[in-house]
């Protein structure tokens, strides 16, 4: 068989196996049992608690939670507003990179509170060495964040009727030492050997063969690419992201980082199924979303290794493919494998220029993203595709004449609610958000402050292409991912506004509306299972949550998606 | 005898009713209450605004013809909408009309105290006059004016004009068959009568109100649904203000007939249409199956009982019990015992006491008659206390009763109990009989046997119950090896053994508190905190008017096993809403590949690749898939008011199969209709 094929299977089969005893582990920190790595950590957060005065043994209602996490993330956002625009006299610049302006230093921050890591700057000249640390942190803070929601749903769902659902600051503590701190050490060592750098020295002068001096940026990246796959944060130490060789050196540091990027999403489906001893149920989550993640994956590599007709018709072969804004080092499929899985996962780390793609393979990386729950986010992943399930539990239960329940609780008019409030927020930003672009394009309206020039001008290709990067921008912020389709040209005040506030309304909404459900329903009376209940565990309710993703996510997104990345489509391919 | 409900679907008189209501309907102060109709009006008061515009002299719009076309569609599937809610509220109006006709005016014997000589006066008024609590009187051949309850004397009544039931029932004062229905007709002897409602808010009057939408409210999963409804319809109100913009920057102009084409066929016009016939038509079920639910929510609940409370006799067994054997005592001539029991029996009128005499005259033994008759006969009644009965009479005393009762009785005097007898007593109690004593002079001579009988199909329907998922419970005062053993061959679950009132309720209690929803029939006084406490409560028409207040639901043929058809009413219900649902949103899928491609037909010509259909051209495409969408509503009329079939065969396969017919149906039966429409409308366009 091909060997990029060969190897893009190895690196989906191997997390996925893999995350099955990791979800075991944090099965284990959630539930709070011992683990091996006890005597290290113990000691640790006992200090962390007594410094803050919190008692992690207290538990809390979901509401408690809620304000506990948004109060949190809000003194995050002051520390790092007041960092990025004040780093250029701050220590820890060797490089005198000047301080970030204010519309920048919102959307960065925002961007890394809300685990989107969407970077309108470019790592080499836009921040300095304390920046970067200081959204290093945050890569841990905010994935930590989602796990520890995810932590609190998981609480919730168990057998029996509760307001308390466990300690937040304890949750959220655990997950950033005991499951990302150690998986990061890994990672990062790995890379470490394989070549990225990690030092606090500025940049690295080399002479060129031609005799000219070049200054190489480096600075604490192995740390930081090591959190941001894990963390499903995305967020690279350099501009151009894990295509640059300092950060993701060969195909055995892809390897590695590829995996890191769905391993932690996967393994927490897995570790509800462990938490809720419903391991069936992890199954029936985990086959909707690997059966989702191939279907989107196939098509890609195949139109990735297929090459590009518009090419092809001047005449020049492709015998590789379409490697067009591609590394040499990984090549189409495992490119294909990485643009897919970073767009499910919310991730949106690159090793490739997504731009490039063929349409449909930017179609898929767009529908991995407004689907936002194929696997997912660290935490957050689990959290949307809960709230397809709940939607799929009421059509279903009603569709067999029962008042719809899960995991013994009675799906009502209130979760309803919620539920649909929360899937409406997706398809509300990112299609106005890609209406008013490009509206705005349309009729290249002169845009003042916003923007240096009429709207056209942030546009580097016109036509379906053009619609695609704005739809995509949209999209990427809307899934906290962060990935650029780039060419769009995002660093003003517009973009960085606009991209910014729909990041931080997607973040914050899809995070409490899960949880206030799962609140809800552990209020209420557990009834058991009869053979009247509808098990959702089963293969046929996989099928329902499938068709109702499939269908819930194409019925919004249809249009903008015929009109960009279709049309692109079968233009380039008409005969 | 049951009277034929039956009626069909669309009879000539209730469509021209629906009609005219589906005219009046248009309302949008009426209309406002279905969301997704309301936004389908808007569109259709835009299109009238825009033919009026195009009338005016504006040409970017397309033609008058093809504009005023699209606002008659659109009016259609509005008058669709209302037109089934309409004749589900004719056929539910109509249907409670032929049971309002039985309490038609009818003149009244009102009975007024007269000074303080409590004679009575009568006089006759309309029975439109009587106020609760007034008292009645009725003799043979009278029709009952109004509900009420006997405070005074037993009458046979014929209840056919309610129940359809021919033969006559009996009533009596003090009791659990206390209650009368108006309408019906007294065949023989007086009662005297206490209205118990107040006039128009008799049940039936409670019922005809429900379902002609005065007091209709939402049920909680019906809210829920019109939520989700709602939420469907932003996503599409989002995706057709979006367009706007999206077909500014692929340059090409749609006129706003194809915005507002578009957004009808997406959002869930079919259910949303259908949504309240279905409601209505769940309640109009029940009203056919003779059951008077108090509330649509009730009906709902119905269908997610998990446990099912069944008296034994009437529901389980037929009627009483029978005596089938007799058991003398070691030593005892048979022919002697036999006519001792009939002594016993003479004077119990009980059913079992006549089938004891039934049982010995079928053996050859005739009449006896105790010795001396007319001296020294004394008949020892039944009580609660000694739990026996018989005769005493010259220097013999004959008792009857349970073993204990007879055992203590025999002890007492010193005698003892035989060992063969217990043994005998042990064996009828394993096997389901009631084993009856016999004992003269405080000795024991015998046991009668007495058994239930088990009516035929019960054990079917039960095994249904259980495919459904609900458990069964067979409540009876016998003791727990006769109920184990009926319980074990009629096929239930489990069984309240020995049971008081207070047991009922204790049982009800504990299922809800481990979360089961509980469901229960009942007709005595002492049955109504129960069906209060139930989650369904089911009282007899014939029960008191404590019970039939304390439950949500009144069965007007007084038959027990009508549960298992009100649970599958609720079923059906809920289950016609979520298959319509998946239907309607299904159905986006086609709508979508025949309107898309032909709104950018001029400026992106590649996307012709999606109309998949090859529609004839962006005209016929848009109409084709707006007549699709309106003429959808009426041919699924039918289904939406009989609702979808019931199958119990387990959750999963249930969803399976719904899945495959409504939900891949929906997605390929538009691909097909849309298609043939457009075949036709080509031929215009």
């Amino acid at each position: 068989m091909n060997t990029e094929i060969t190897g893009i299977i190895f690196i989906f089969l191997t997390t996925l196996v893999l995350s099955y005893p990791l979800g075991k582990y944090i099965a284990k920190i959630f539930s709070g049992d011992k683990t091996l790595l006890d005597p290290v950590f113990n000691p640790l957060e006992k200090i962390f608690f007594r410094l803050s005065g919190i008692d992690a043994s207290k538990e809390m209602t979901w509401k408690q939670s809620l304000v506990a996490l948004l109060v949190i993330n809000a003194v995050w956002f002051l520390l790092s507003m007041f960092v990025l625009m004040c780093q250029g006299w701050l220590p820890l610049n060797p490089d005198g990179n000047p301080s970030m302006t204010a519309d920048c230093a919102f959307n960065t921050t925002i961007s890394f509170v809300s685990n989107t890591n969407l970077q309108h700057y470019s790592g080499e000249s836009g921040t300095t060495y304390l920046s970067q640390l200081l959204l290093m942190l945050f890569q841990f803070i905010s994935a930590g964040t989602g796990i520890a929601a995810c932590a609190i749903v998981f609480n919730a769902l168990r057998e029996r009727t509760a307001d308390k659902l466990g300690n937040f600051y304890n949750y959220f503590l655990k997950s950033c030492t005991r499951i990302l701190l150690p998986l990061s050490i890994v990672v990062a060592v790995i890379l470490i050997f394989r070549g990225s750098p990690m030092t606090f020295d500025g940049k690295d002068t080399t002479i060129s063969m031609q005799g000219d001096t070049l200054n190489v940026s480096t600075g604490p990246a192995a740390a930081m690419i090591a959190i941001k796959q894990l963390g499903t944060n995305g967020g690279g130490y350099f501009g151009a992201n894990s295509a640059v060789p300092f950060e993701n050196p060969d195909y055995l540091t892809n390897i590695v980082e590829n995996a890191s990027i769905f391993l932690i999403p996967a393994a927490l489906v897995f570790a509800l199924g462990f938490y809720l001893r419903r391991k069936k149920l992890a199954w029936m989550i985990f086959g909707v979303m690997t059966v989702c993640s191939l279907i989107l994956i196939a098509p890609t590599v195949y139109y990735e290794m297929k090459g590009n007709p518009a090419i092809e018709k001047m005449g020049i072969s492709q015998p590789l493919g379409n490697m067009e804004g591609k590394e040499v080092r990984f090549g189409p499929a495992a490119s294909a494998l990485w643009e897919i899985t970073t767009t499910n996962t919310s991730n949106g780390s690159v090793n490739s220029m997504h731009d490039s793609s063929m349409p449909i393979s930017g179609m898929n990386a767009m529908l991995g993203m407004m689907i936002n729950a194929i696997y997912g986010g660290v935490g957050v992943g689990f959290l949307n595709f809960f709230i397809f399930i709940i939607i799929a539990v009421f059509i279903s239960g009603l569709m067999v004449g029962r008042t719809p329940e899960f995991l013994g609780k009675k799906i009502e008019a209130r979760e309803v609610k919620i539920a649909m409030i929360i899937f409406l927020i997706h398809p509300l930003l990112i299609m106005t958000g890609t209406a008013l672009a490009s509206g705005l394009a349309a009729i290249d309206a002169p845009m003042g402050w916003w923007y240096a020039g009429n709207a056209t001008g942030w546009l580097n290709n016109p036509g379906h292409h053009g619609f695609s990067e704005m739809l995509y921008e949209y999209t990427s912020s809307s899934a906290n991912n962060g990935s650029g389709f780039e060419g769009l040209g995002d660093g003003n005040p517009f973009w960085n506004i606009t991209c910014g506030i729909v990041m931080l309304l997607s973040r914050f909404l899809p995070i409490v509306g899960p949880v206030a459900i799962a609140g809800l329903l552990a209020q209420k009376k557990y009834i058991p299972e009869s053979s009247g209940t509808l098990k959702t565990d089963t293969g046929t309710f996989g099928m329902m949550v499938f068709a109702i993703i499939a269908v819930l996510v194409g019925l919004s997104f249809f249009t903008a998606l015929a009109l960009g990345p279709l049309a692109e489509h079968f233009t380039l391919f008409a005969k | 005898m049951k009277r034929q409900r039956q009626s069909k679907l669309f009879e000539p008189a209730l469509v021209k009713e629906a009609f005219k209501q589906s005219f009046i309907k248009l309302d949008p102060r009426i209309l406002f209450r279905n969301p997704v109709m309301f936004t389908v009006e808007i569109g259709t008061a835009v299109m009238l605004g825009v033919c009026v515009w195009i009338l005016m002299g504006e040409n970017t719009q397309g033609s008058f013809a093809y504009n005023f076309i699209i606002f008659i569609i659109l009016l259609l599937t509005v008058l669709f909408a209302n037109f089934a809610e309409a004749i589900a509220e004719a056929r539910g109006k109509a249907q409670a009309d032929s049971l309002r006709k039985t309490r038609e005016d009818t003149p009244a014997k009102l009975i007024q105290p007269v000074g303080e000589l409590y004679m009575d006066e009568i006089i006759v008024v309309s029975s439109s006059k009587l106020q609760k609590d007034d008292v009645f009187l009725c003799e043979a051949g009278d029709i009952i004016p109004m509900d009420g309850e006997i405070i005074e004397g037993i009458a046979t009544i014929d209840e056919s004009a309610i129940t359809g039931e021919s033969a006559p029932v009996i009533r009596e004062s003090g009791g659990d068959k206390s209650s009368v229905t108006g309408g019906t007709k007294v065949l023989s002897d007086k009662i005297k009568v206490r209205v118990t409602v107040q006039p128009g808010e008799s049940f039936l009057d409670k019922m005809i109100a429900l379902v002609e939408g005065a007091s209709r409210q939402k049920t909680p999963n019906e809210i829920a649904l019109t939520i989700l409804l709602a939420g469907f319809t932003l996503i599409f109100i989002i995706v057709c203000v979006t367009l706007a913009p999206f077909a500014d920057y692929a340059k090409t102009s749609i006129p706003i007939s194809a915005y507002i084409s578009l957004f009808v066929c997406l959002i869930p016009t079919t259910i949303g249409g259908l949504l309240s016939a279905i409601g209505i038509a769940g309640m109009d079920r029940a009203l056919r199956a003779n059951v008077i639910a108090k509330s649509g929510k009730a009906v709902e609940t119905a269908g997610d009982i998990d446990v099912l409370l069944l008296d034994k006799t009437g529901t389980i067994t037929i009627g009483n019990r029978k005596a089938t054997n007799f058991y003398p005592a070691n030593g005892i001539d048979e022919n002697a015992f036999i006519k001792a029991c009939v002594l016993a029996s003479r004077a119990d009128e009980t059913p079992e006491g006549k089938s004891i005499v039934e049982l010995a005259y079928s053996r050859g033994v005739q009449a006896v008659t105790p010795h001396g008759e007319g001296h020294n006969v004394t008949f020892i009644k039944f009580t609660a206390e000694t739990r026996s009965s018989g005769i005493d009479f010259e220097n013999t005393r004959i008792r009857k009763g349970a073993f204990d009762a007879i055992r203590n009785l025999c002890k007492q005097a010193g005698n003892n109990f035989p060992n063969e007898t217990a043994e005998k007593v042990r064996i009828i109690s394993s096997n389901g009989g009631t084993p009856l004593v016999v004992s003269e002079n405080e000795k024991v001579t015998g046991v009668i046997e007495l058994q239930d009988i088990i009516k035929t199909g019960i054990h079917e329907r039960f095994e249904r119950l259980r495919k459904m998922g609900i458990k069964t419970v067979m409540v009876t005062g016998d003791n727990p090896l006769t109920a184990k053993f009926i319980a074990e061959k009629a096929g239930v679950d489990d069984f309240i053994a020995e049971a008081k009132p207070e047991d009922k309720m204790n049982y009800i209690r504990k299922e809800q508190q481990a979360g089961k929803l509980v469901a229960m029939m009942g007709d005595g006084t002492n049955d109504a905190p129960a069906l209060a406490q139930a989650d369904v409560g089911v009282a007899m028409n014939s029960g008191t008017a404590a019970a039939k207040e304390a439950g949500n639901m009144v069965d007007l043929d007084n038959d027990p096993t009508k549960l298992i058809e009100v649970v599958e009413i609720g079923k059906q219900l809920l289950m016609t809403r979520g298959t319509l649902t998946t239907f309607s949103i299904a159905n986006d899928v086609a709508k979508y590949f025949a309107i898309v491609p032909a709104l950018f037909i001029s400026s992106i010509p590649v996307l012709q690749s999606l109309n998949i259909m090859g529609l004839h051209s962006p005209q016929s495409a848009i109409l084709s898939a707006v007549i699709f969408n309106a003429i959808i509503i009426p041919l699924l009329i039918p289904l939406a008011l009989k609702g979808v079939a019931y199958k119990p065969i387990g959750a999963s396969r249930l969803l399976r199969r719904n899945l495959l017919y409504y939900g891949l149906g929906g997605i390929l039966i538009p691909f097909i209709g849309i298609k043939l429409i457009d075949l036709v409308v080509a031929m215009f366009v």
